[in-house]
């Protein structure tokens, strides 16, 4: 199982694309589509990438949820920020000790902050485990520091312990 | 042709709305990269077309479709998926980038190479 199928997620996201992009559910196509997916994920098993260990799929979910929510408000927030006569200068760099350090969750909290307009992930010290990310409108750091900590830290180590 | 045809008035009004609502983000969010100042504050600007206008603009075409063809075009959902893996690469490049040139010019506001962590054991 492991040795033929390393990165089982990887293998039904192709299977997923292939499928959506073939816009089909014809046996031929699943069947080319699960060889696909299979010969994929083998060679990707090549490269020695760490497993994926998914350990919760219901946080994920609700995670992505609260993201989608979370985008929406900060793109009307940026939105308001650019169009305003003159726009604040509030902007700052601001630090946040990690817990996470597996590969995955990393990337997944680098993609939920960059998604997320008014915030850039700038930099992350894996010795010290602090994340460094830029800010447009510092309102309190205390509280943004407690809101990616609970909001996205919290369920990404549940869902990548 | 025929399959503009094929939607109905008060569709065709909502698809334009999300559209619109779309593109005006991210004429907003390109708006915001000529009018903020630094570089830093700059590159914020732009993600509003990559996240809520993108979403918009996919669900107009999902829309579209759905009405025109009678089957929802759910592989546009595969460009959103995409572009917001993507993203972060760009931007986190630009932004190192940005940072270790700054950290080497000795630009002023811009944190030392060890920022002190509050909360976990110090190393000192």
């Amino acid at each position: 199982m492991t040795r033929w199928l390393p990165h089982p997620w990887f293998a039904l996201w192709l299977l997923v694309a292939w499928l959506l992009l073939q816009q089909s559910l014809a046996a031929p196509t699943i069947v080319l589509g699960i060889m696909l997916a299979l010969a994929l994920s083998w060679s990707l098993g090549k490269l020695g990438l760490p497993r994926v260990r998914v350990r919760s799929l219901g946080t994920l979910l609700l995670l992505l949820v609260r993201v989608f929510a979370d985008i929406v408000r900060a793109n009307l927030a940026v939105a308001k920020i650019i169009v305003s006569p003159s726009p604040r200068h509030t902007s700052g760099f601001v630090s946040i000790p990690l817990e996470i350090t597996s590969p995955y969750a990393l990337a997944l909290l680098a993609c939920i902050i960059t998604a997320t307009p008014g915030t850039i992930w700038v930099s992350h010290d894996s010795l010290r485990r602090v994340l460094m990310l830029h800010v447009l409108d510092v309102v309190d750091e205390a509280a943004l520091i407690d809101h990616i900590r609970q909001r996205y830290e919290q369920p990404l180590l549940r869902i990548f312990r | 042709m025929n399959v503009l045809a094929a939607v109905p008035g008060w569709v065709a009004l909502v698809i334009g709305a999300l559209v619109i609502a779309g593109a005006l983000l991210a004429c907003i969010g390109s708006a915001g990269l000529l009018r903020l100042d630094t570089f830093y504050r700059r590159v914020h600007a732009p993600t509003l077309g990559t996240t809520l206008g993108m979403y918009l603009v996919l669900a107009g075409t999902i829309v579209f479709f759905w009405a025109g063809e009678g089957r929802p075009a759910l592989h546009v959902i595969l460009i959103g998926v995409c572009v917001s893996i993507t993203t972060p690469i760009s931007l986190l490049l630009l932004a190192r980038a940005a940072l270790a040139r700054d950290r080497r010019e000795g630009t002023a506001g811009i944190p030392a190479a060890d920022p002190p962590a509050t909360g976990a054991d110090g190393g000192e």
